[in-house]
C-alpha cells in the first residue's frame, strides 16, 4: 500500500490562478523520496496537500489509506497528528520548553504516537532521550536545557527527534538542512535516514540542494511533476 | 482525550516565558481585586464594629443636637458634645417609671490621647456590647475610691499600665496637653478585658472625680491662689452639676418612642433623645451613597484590570502566531489553541485574584491597628467570606469569558496559517 497517492490533483486559491496540477505522484511505504523544488515550484502547496492543511480543488489525495477530500477536518487533524512527522526549515521548536519536552510534545497530543513511543516498555521521556542520543545529542546536560541555548545544528536534530517520536509512517521534511553547513548536512541526513529505517517511516524530503539527492531511493523534480510550474520556471 | 492538563501546562510555561508582561498583568488585576475586596471589607467591618459597640441601651439622651452627633460623641467618642445636661434633668429622667437603669456619661478630659469618661457604678453593671456581653476585668475591679480609674484594654496595652499605677489626667482632649490635673493623680484600680469597642480606648473614673478635679477650675483654667488639695476636695459636696449624656435602659422596649417624645419636648431644657438602632440606620443611610460610589469605582477598576489583560493577550497574538503554528504542526487541534488562550486568561486572573487576596490581608494586617487608633473601628482579619469568594469567582469567570475573544482569533489564525507561517 502506498503511503501517499495523488491522482489528477489541481489546486488553486479561491481567488487566483491555478498553482498546482499533478497527474500522478506516489510514495511507497518506507520509501525515501527526494523532491527538488526551487521556490515558486509549488513546494509549499504540495506539502500542504499531503499534510491535509490544504484541500485539492479536484482529483484525489490519499494519505495512509485515507482520502483527504472525503474525510472531515477533525479526521485530517487526527491523521496528521497520529501518523505524520514534520521537520521544517526553521526548526520550529517551542522556546519555553526544554529539549526533552519539545521532543515529547507530539505524544501529548496523540495517543497513538504515545503508545508507539512507549511500546518498548520505556516512558515517553526515555524514548525522547533515546532518539536524541541516536541523533548525536548524547550529552545528558543538554536534555533539560532551553532550546534557545542550542546551536542551529543541535536545534535541527531536536526537531528531527520530535518528528520521529512515536514512529510515524510518514516523515515530511521541508528544507531541513538549509541552515546547516555542508558537513553538518551530511551527518544530519545520515542520522535521519538511519532512524527512519529503524522506524520504517517513509520520507518525503524537499530541498533545492541537489547534492543530497543521491542518498534517496528516488528523486523527483517538482518542476516536472507540477505541470503548471514549468512555464513559470522558464 | 488528550487533556486539559497538557494545555494548561503549556499555558503556564508559555506565560512563564513572557513573565515580565504576565506579572504586570497579574499585578494590575491583583490591585483591582484588592481594592474591591478592601472597600467591601472595611464597609462591613465598620458596620459590624459600630453595631457591636452598643446593645441593650434603649435611648441615649443628651443636650439638643443632631441625632448622629449625639450618637457619635456619646457612644463612639467621635466629636464633641454641643452642651451639657443638668444633674437635675438626669435625676428626673432616672426616676421615671418606665426607666430600668441609667448610665450617666461625663466627657471632656483625656489622658495621653485617650478620652476620660466620668460615669457611675451602673456603667459596669448595665453596659452591653456585641449582643449581650458585659464588661469584664482582666485585673482589679470597678472604681471605688474618688481617685480610682478603670482603663480599657488598649489603654493598658498601649501605655503599658498595670493596676495600682498612678496616672494624671489632662484637661481637654489634646493628645499633648499643657494643662494637667496633676495635683490630683488617679490610681488605676482595674483593667477591662478587650471588647473591640471604644471602651478599650477609654479611661473611666467616677462622676464625682470629674467634679473634684475641676473644683478649683473655672472657664478652662485653674484658679490661681485658690488651689484645693485632694484632701480638701474629699470634704466637699461632689454631686455633679452637669453631665454630657445618659444611656437609658427601659423596662419595656415598647416605651422607647413615648419616652423619646417626652424627652424631646422636655420643658426645663432643650434635649435630644435617640434610639441607637435608628440613629445607626440614619448613619448608614448617609454613608450608603458613598459606599455604593466606592463599590462602583472599584468595580470599574476591576474591569479596567481585566481589559488590560485582554489587551496584553491580544497584542501578544501576532508575535505568537509562530508558536501556534508549531503547536499545530506537532498535533495540537484548533480547539487546543483555543483552550490555550482561554486558560491563559484564566491563569492570569486566578493568579491575580490570589495575589489580590494576599495583598488584601497584608494591607488589613498593616492598616487594622491604624484604623482602630484613628477611627475606633475594629477591622477583624476574618477568612474570606461569601462575598470574597463570589468576587473571586466573578473575576475569574469574566476573565475566561474575555479570553474567548483572543482564543477565537488565535483559532482562526491557526486554521488559516496551517502548519507554516509566512511572517
Amino acid at each position: 500500500m502506498s503511503v501517499v497517492a495523488l491522482n489528477d490533483v489541481n489546486f488553486s486559491w479561491r481567488t487566483g490562478p491555478p498553482l498546482l496540477k499533478i497527474s500522478a505522484f506516489e510514495v511507497a511505504a518506507g520509501e525515501r523520496v527526494f523532491i527538488r523544488g526551487p521556490s515558486g515550484s509549488g513546494k509549499s502547496t504540495l506539502l500542504g496537500l499531503i499534510g491535509g492543511v490544504l484541500t485539492a480543488g479536484s482529483g484525489t489525495v490519499r494519505v495512509l489509506g485515507e482520502s483527504l477530500g472525503e474525510i472531515g477536518a477533525a479526521r485530517r487533524d487526527a491523521l496528521r497528528v497520529d501518523r505524520i512527522g514534520f521537520i521544517f526549515q526553521m526548526f520550529n521548536l517551542l522556546p519555553y520548553l526544554s529539549v526533552r519536552d519539545n521532543v515529547a510534545l507530539p505524544c501529548q497530543f496523540s495517543i497513538r504516537r504515545r503508545e508507539r513511543a512507549t511500546a518498548g516498555g520505556i516512558g515517553v521521556q526515555a524514548e525522547a532521550e533515546r532518539l536524541l542520543r541516536r541523533l548525536g545529542l548524547d550529552d545528558p546536560a543538554l536534555l533539560d536545557r532551553r532550546v534557545t541555548e542550542l546551536s542551529i545544528g543541535q536545534q535541527q536534530r531536536v526537531a528531527a527527534a520530535r518528528a520521529l517520536i512515536g514512529q510515524p509512517e510518514l516523515l515530511i521534511a521541508d528544507e531541513p538542512t538549509s541552515s546547516l553547513d555542508a558537513d553538518a548536512r551530511a551527518s544530519f541526513l545520515e542520522l535521519l535516514m538511519a532512524e527512519c529505517q529503524t522506524a520504517g517511516s517513509a520520507i518525503v524530503f524537499v530541498s533545492h540542494d541537489r547534492s543530497l539527492a543521491a542518498r534517496f531511493d528516488r528523486q523527483i523534480d517538482l518542476l516536472e511533476l507540477n505541470e503548471l510550474a514549468r512555464p513559470r520556471a522558464a | 482525550m488528550t487533556g486539559l492538563r497538557t494545555i494548561v501546562g503549556l499555558a503556564v510555561r508559555s506565560l512563564w516565558n513572557r513573565r515580565a508582561t504576565a506579572l504586570l498583568t497579574i499585578f494590575s488585576i491583583a490591585i483591582s481585586v484588592t481594592l474591591l475586596l478592601g472597600v467591601e471589607r472595611v464597609r462591613t467591618e465598620a458596620r459590624l464594629s459600630f453595631a457591636n459597640t452598643i446593645s441593650g441601651t434603649d435611648l441615649i439622651v443628651g443636650a439638643r443636637s443632631g441625632d448622629l452627633n449625639l450618637l457619635l460623641y456619646s457612644v463612639f467618642r467621635i466629636g464633641n458634645a454641643t452642651n451639657n445636661i443638668t444633674w437635675q434633668t438626669y435625676k428626673d429622667l432616672a426616676q421615671r417609671r418606665e426607666v430600668a437603669w441609667t448610665i450617666p456619661l461625663s466627657l471632656g478630659d483625656s489622658h495621653r490621647g485617650f478620652r476620660v469618661l466620668g460615669t457611675s457604678a451602673d456603667y459596669y453593671q448595665h453596659y452591653r456590647f456585641a449582643g449581650d456581653r458585659t464588661l469584664q476585668f482582666t485585673a482589679g475591679e470597678p472604681v471605688a475610691d474618688l481617685f480610682d480609674a478603670v482603663i480599657g484594654a488598649d489603654v493598658a496595652r498601649k501605655l503599658g499600665y498595670q493596676a495600682g499605677q498612678q496616672v494624671v489626667i489632662a484637661h481637654g482632649l489634646g493628645a499633648l496637653s499643657f494643662m494637667n490635673h496633676d495635683d490630683k493623680p488617679f490610681v488605676i484600680k482595674g483593667i477591662l478585658k478587650k471588647t473591640g469597642t471604644p471602651v478599650d480606648r477609654t479611661v473611666h473614673v467616677s462622676l464625682e472625680a470629674i467634679e473634684a478635679i475641676h473644683a478649683d477650675w473655672q472657664s478652662g483654667t485653674r484658679l490661681r491662689g485658690q488651689e484645693i488639695s485632694p484632701e480638701q476636695v474629699r470634704g466637699m459636696d461632689l454631686t455633679p452639676r452637669a453631665i454630657t449624656a445618659v444611656l437609658i435602659g427601659l423596662k419595656s422596649r415598647a416605651a422607647s418612642f413615648r419616652l423619646q417624645r417626652a424627652v424631646n419636648e422636655y420643658p426645663e431644657e432643650p434635649l435630644s433623645a435617640i434610639i441607637p438602632g435608628v440613629a445607626l440606620a440614619q448613619l448608614w443611610d448617609l454613608v450608603g451613597v458613598v459606599e455604593i460610589a466606592l463599590l462602583a469605582i472599584s468595580g470599574f477598576v476591576v474591569l479596567g484590570g481585566l481589559l488590560g489583560m485582554l489587551t496584553a493577550i491580544l497584542t501578544s497574538l501576532n508575535e505568537r502566531r509562530r508558536e501556534m503554528a508549531i503547536l499545530r504542526s506537532v498535533g495540537a487541534r484548533p480547539w487546543h489553541i483555543f483552550g490555550l488562550l482561554v486558560s491563559e486568561a484564566g491563569l492570569l486572573a486566578t493568579a491575580g485574584v490570589a495575589l489580590g487576596f494576599a495583598m488584601l490581608y497584608l494591607l488589613l494586617a498593616i492598616a487594622a491597628p491604624l484604623i482602630e487608633e484613628r477611627f475606633g473601628i475594629f477591622v477583624a482579619l476574618r477568612p474570606p467570606g461569601q462575598w470574597d469568594l463570589t468576587i473571586a469567582g466573578v473575576v475569574i469567570g469574566a476573565a475566561l469569558l474575555m479570553g474567548v475573544l483572543p482564543a477565537w482569533r488565535a483559532y482562526r489564525n491557526a486554521l488559516a496559517d496551517g502548519l507554516t507561517i509566512r511572517v
